[in-house]
């Protein structure tokens, strides 16, 4: 799939906001006042910021609000609910907490509830697809909220569930790697299933139907060399989940250290992102003669 | 809205047939024609006579090259459309219900006055059919010519999709495939017809008539009359040429 820079920003900015939501939620770290205050705009400017990015790529932005209609049914749909619902409930929870210093425990659970469950609605997104066989499995959900958790958690400022939580995120992307990479041929997908033509002997894209370029290849059909895959991973896991865990382990890490330990997570989970789109071959490419 | 239908009255479809289609394009460009001048926004192209042209097309004619284990080589023409699924995943992600599916025809459309251009159901179709217009901002796909099968303003004839009405080697054959007697039924149980990529669940209506096998080129025993007439005049060159060969052979 093309890697297009709005979607790469808006999952992984959105991620880490309703990430840290989920944190503020449930009271850990349990701030208010002037604490809670930029712990909050922090967390919304990450995730409704997300959410605006997102809506760039629209071709009719002004109508929206129609996407919230489709709940019975599309995933799409119940993303919009749920992040509008999670900004609601965390607002009214931010509201008290930083002008009246009350944390209202209910609201914090519900909301952090609720922001999780963003989350998983935005991975469903793209777990729902069979069309694109690589996001087509049950670690795409799991790789993609443990990611927001440990990115929430390295937010909050919480040493151990961000320790606990990125070596948990770190093996679901190991997870989704090596499982993601078969995933395409076990499948079955091929340029016989597609075609139909496959019984009487060998066959072979002869002439594509157009001679330049079109929306489907310049959407959906997007080829990352090996090496060029290996190394991002490399980066990835290196930025992303190796560097910020030895970060915040370090004794006595303070501001400086946590902040430099978020900087380097955000480098490598961009990566990451990329990644999970560029490396997501999608089944129509086999029309054009991809993958032989 | 975004739910499919359990069943459709009727499933109006094509059935395609990859052995008569000699890969001329007319459908695709009438489709353009037709899906431009008339229902929804027009399919507009980009720089199309400059250096990088691209454009929104419904319908689309791909080829591919057979070599079977033994006897010739084969070329097959393969036009693809929407395939107006049963199991439509384009119309299920659709968060606007801007796609859906009709419980009378089962034909897939795109309300174009809500589609807020997500691209997700393009993403979810595993066969390409539905393309963005880069000017509209909508989605366009394949309406299966519903403002021409229902038209009471066009002759009886012309009541038929503009592809299948255009094609000059009739390899598109349009007809409802709920019903089993119908002519477009009969071809597909006749001839094997087939759907594409069945291990996507998609259930598609349109049906593909696999190419039949070619015929020997040269029948053994045959001998052409003609043949004779048709040999070469000289085997070597001769004369200056002769000459000219040998010289040069010798360089
Ligand atoms: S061919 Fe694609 S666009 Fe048409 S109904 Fe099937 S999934 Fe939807
Ligand atoms: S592009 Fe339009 S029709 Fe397609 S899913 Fe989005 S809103 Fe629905
Ligand atoms: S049925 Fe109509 S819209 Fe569909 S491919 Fe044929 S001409 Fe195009």
């Amino acid at each position: 799939m093309h890697p297009a820079p709005s979607v790469i920003v808006f999952t992984t900015l959105s991620g880490l906001g309703f990430g840290l939501l989920v944190f503020l939620g449930i009271g850990q770290p349990a701030v208010t006042g002037w604490g809670a205050f930029w712990f909050f705009l922090i967390a919304y400017a990450l995730a409704v910021g997300g959410l605006a990015a997102s809506t760039f790529h629209l071709g009719h932005p002004e109508r929206a609000l129609l996407a919230f209609t489709q709940w019975r049914t599309s995933w799409l749909s119940r993303e919009g609910w749920a992040a509008v619902a999670a900004l609601v409930v965390m607002g009214v929870y931010a509201f008290a907490a930083v002008f009246f210093g009350t944390r209202i425990m209910v609201l914090g659970w519900i909301g952090a509830g609720l922001s999780l469950a963003t989350v998983g609605t935005t991975a469903m997104i793209y777990t729902q697809l069979k069309s694109v066989p690589r996001w087509n499995q049950v670690l795409t959900p799991l790789h993609l909220v443990s990611l927001s958790l440990a990115g929430g958690a390295l937010m909050a400022g919480q040493i151990t569930e961000t320790a606990v939580l990125m070596i948990l995120a770190l093996m679901l992307q190991l997870g989704h790697w090596q499982v993601g990479d078969k995933r395409f041929a076990e499948a079955g997908h091929t340029i016989a299933s597609a075609t139909g033509l496959g019984r009487p002997g060998r066959i072979r894209a002869f002439e594509p139907p157009h001679t330049g370029s079109n929306y489907l290849l310049k959407e959906m059909v997007h080829v990352v060399g090996r090496k060029h895959s290996l190394k991002l991973r490399a980066i990835a896991l290196g930025l992303g989940y190796v560097v910020p865990i030895t970060l915040i382990l370090l004794p006595g890490a303070g501001h400086l250290l946590g902040g430099l330990a978020v900087l380097s997570h955000v480098a490598g989970i961009l990566a990451s992102r990329w990644l999970f789109f560029a490396e997501a071959e999608h089944v129509v490419g086999l029309y054009y003669g991809a993958r032989g | 809205m975004t739910a499919l239908p359990k069943t459709t009255d009727r499933k109006l479809g094509l059935v395609i047939d990859l052995d008569t289609c000699v890969g001329c394009h007319a459908c695709v460009i009438s489709c353009k024609g037709w899906n431009t001048e008339n229902y929804g926004a027009p399919l507009s192209d980009q720089d199309p006579y400059g250096a990088d042209p691209v454009g929104t097309f419904l319908n689309r004619v791909h080829s591919y090259e057979i070599t079977p284990e033994s006897g010739p080589a084969q070329l097959v023409h393969f036009p693809k459309s929407c395939l107006h699924c049963e199991d439509a995943p384009c119309v299920t992600v659709c968060p606007t219900g801007a796609s859906y599916k009709r419980q009378d025809d089962g034909i897939v459309l795109v309300n174009e006055t809500s589609c807020i251009g997500c691209g997700l159901c393009a993403w979810a179709c595993p066969y390409g059919a539905r393309e963005m217009d880069a000017v509209a901002g909508v989605m366009k796909k394949c309406t299966l010519c519903v403002d021409r099968i229902y038209n009471k303003n066009l002759p009886e004839q012309d009541r038929q999709p503009a592809c299948v009405r255009t094609c000059p080697s009739n390899a598109r054959h349009f007809g409802d495939l709920g019903d089993p007697d119908s002519d477009v039924s009969r071809l597909v149980a006749e001839r094997g017809g087939m759907d594409l990529m069945p291990e996507q669940g998609t259930r598609p209506v349109n049906k593909y008539l696999p190419p039949r096998p070619k015929q020997d080129t040269a029948p053994a025993g045959e001998v052409d009359i003609l043949a004779p007439f048709l040999e070469p005049v000289a085997d070597s060159p001769q004369g200056f040429l002769g000459w000219l060969d040998r010289a040069l052979e010798k360089l």
